[in-house]
């Protein structure tokens, strides 16, 4: 057999992937559950705390500050390890898919208000004086006058940061939950062949790099046209 | 020029304003009559926008009164944002939403704050931007209007709501010379139809020809008042002179 062959016998055996697909496939779809409750609830959390965060209540802006360092500095799956493996000692047993989403949305929850946040104080100081001055309140004026203008600079960072972070699904596969490469790699070693291991790289490909190429669209369509 | 009314419509008392150790506005005593024109001259830092700030409460004076229209901007019982429905304020920089059409800029708060429903604001929004003879760039975005055009439309913000009285920052400052004379023009207009003012502003030849009163302010105390007349051609004090020739020649 030459190198190709074996090559192609590793990599890409036929048999393998047409007993495995499915596993893929249903990991697949475990992946974009838990990619979508990550960024739904990552976003939301992340939004609020920036909201959250410009009511200017300094023990409370201490707070904020302090958890969304907290959770940009811990690598990811130390994250989850934590939440995996000791929450269970209080008493709550989160499953591992409960916990790479906790964990996972957390992490997008950081640094999306810094991101928001970011956004925010971009706004020049006359927009909320113009708003205020015509007798809009100050949630008013947030809400309506400057967060649209600070969403509209911090959508390409988000994006990034948001498929980053998504990304770590795969991190889930620590803690037995059955999504892409937690199922590829029960599969390799059920089959002893790590074909199944390509089919998960497709997958990620499949689901992702629309994401990617959606972001690049989302970048350019949002570059500061004033 | 206009006798002043029984009541002021703005009457600022003792107002101190101190930044930290910064002592900003010291006593600034300012009256305006119905109807009236008062325009502020002064250094740069002399203290004009602060002081105008502090007549909406964007500046929260350390000590002192402001009563506008009858409403005690000072007194914690007063809902300020019905209050400031009542002050327009310009701005220098005009300070227009930019995610938003010029109708959209003079609508929002007719909707938001004064309750009208989306026609309505429309019908009073398209009102306005015709006073300030931009009835046809409605649906403009601030980033497509030239400087002046910028600034008539913050001004048709301002107006849509009837406000008691109109406040200028330096309305044309940031305007290139072509432009200034169109916003000019709109605030002439403005005092025409009976609107009371006041108006940061270095533009001597406007003073002239609108306003009633002129005030010298330096280092957060008002040295000087009286008509643009007297103010410009022979004031009392010698700060005032060393001002005035100076601004006549830049
Ligand atoms: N928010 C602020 N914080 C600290 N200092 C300020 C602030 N606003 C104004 N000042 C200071 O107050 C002084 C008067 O400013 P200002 O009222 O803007 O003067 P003018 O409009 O006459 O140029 C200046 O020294 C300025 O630096
Ligand atoms: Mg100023």
């Amino acid at each position: 057999m030459g190198n190709w062959d074996r090559f192609v016998e590793t990599f890409f055996n036929a048999k393998v992937m047409a007993k495995y697909w499915p596993d893929i496939l249903s990991g697949l779809f475990v992946t974009i559950e838990l990619a979508a409750l990550i960024v739904v609830t990552g976003l939301i959390a992340g939004l609020a705390l920036a909201l959250l965060r410009s009511l200017g209540i300094r023990p409370l802006n201490w707070l904020i500050v302090f958890v969304v360092d907290l959770f940009r500095a811990l690598p990811p799956l130390v994250i989850i390890v934590l939440i995996y493996f000791g929450l269970p000692s209080v008493d709550l047993v989160p499953s591992g898919f409960v916990s790479t989403w906790i964990s996972l949305a957390l992490v997008l929850m950081a640094f999306a208000e810094e991101i928001f946040w970011a956004g925010i104080t971009a706004v020049p100081r006359g927009q909320w004086e113009a708003a205020r001055s015509t007798g809009l309140s100050f949630g008013q004026t947030l809400l309506g006058v400057v967060l649209p203008q600070a969403l509209r600079i911090t959508i390409p960072p988000l994006t990034n940061r948001t498929i980053a972070i998504t990304k770590g699904t795969a991190l889930g596969s620590v803690v037995a939950v059955s999504e892409i490469l937690g199922q590829a790699s029960s599969a390799v070693s059920n089959s002893y062949n790590p074909s199944p291991l390509t089919l998960g790289a497709a997958a990620y490909l499949v689901l992702f790099l629309p994401v990617v190429v959606l972001g690049r669209w989302i970048e350019t369509r949002f570059a500061w046209k004033r | 020029m206009t006798p002043p009314a029984a009541t002021p419509i703005v009457r600022a008392t003792a107002i101190h304003k101190h930044f930290g150790a910064l002592h900003v506005l010291k006593g600034v005593d300012l009256e305006v009559a119905e109807r009236e024109l008062v325009f502020v001259i002064g250094p740069s830092g002399s203290g004009k926008s602060t002081l105008l700030r502090c007549l909406n409460r964007l500046e929260e004076p350390s000590s002192g009164s402001v009563v506008v229209d009858g409403i005690d901007l000072l007194d914690p019982r007063t809902d300020i944002n019905h209050a400031r429905q009542r002050i327009g304020m310009v701005f220098q920089s005009f300070n227009l939403y930019p995610h938003m059409t010029a109708l959209g800029n003079v609508t929002l708060a007719l909707r938001k704050v004064a309750g009208r429903g989306r026609a309505e604001a429309d019908a009073i929004g398209q009102a306005a931007l015709a006073r300030v003879g931009l009835a046809d760039r409605a649906g403009h975005m601030p980033a497509q209007l030239s400087g002046g055009q910028q600034q008539r439309v913050a001004i048709a913000r301002a107006i849509a709501l009837e406000p008691r009285v109109m406040l200028f920052d330096e309305p044309t400052s940031a305007l290139d010379p072509e432009l200034v004379g169109s916003v000019l023009q709109v605030m002439r207009e403005l005092r025409e139809s009976g609107m009371t003012m006041v108006v940061v502003s270095h533009e001597m030849g406007f003073a002239r020809a609108a306003a009633d009163r002129v005030l010298f302010m330096d280092e957060g105390m008002i040295v000087e008042a009286g008509p643009p007349a007297q103010i410009f051609a022979a004031p009392a004090q010698e700060r005032t002179r060393a001002f005035i020739s100076q601004i006549k020649h830049h």
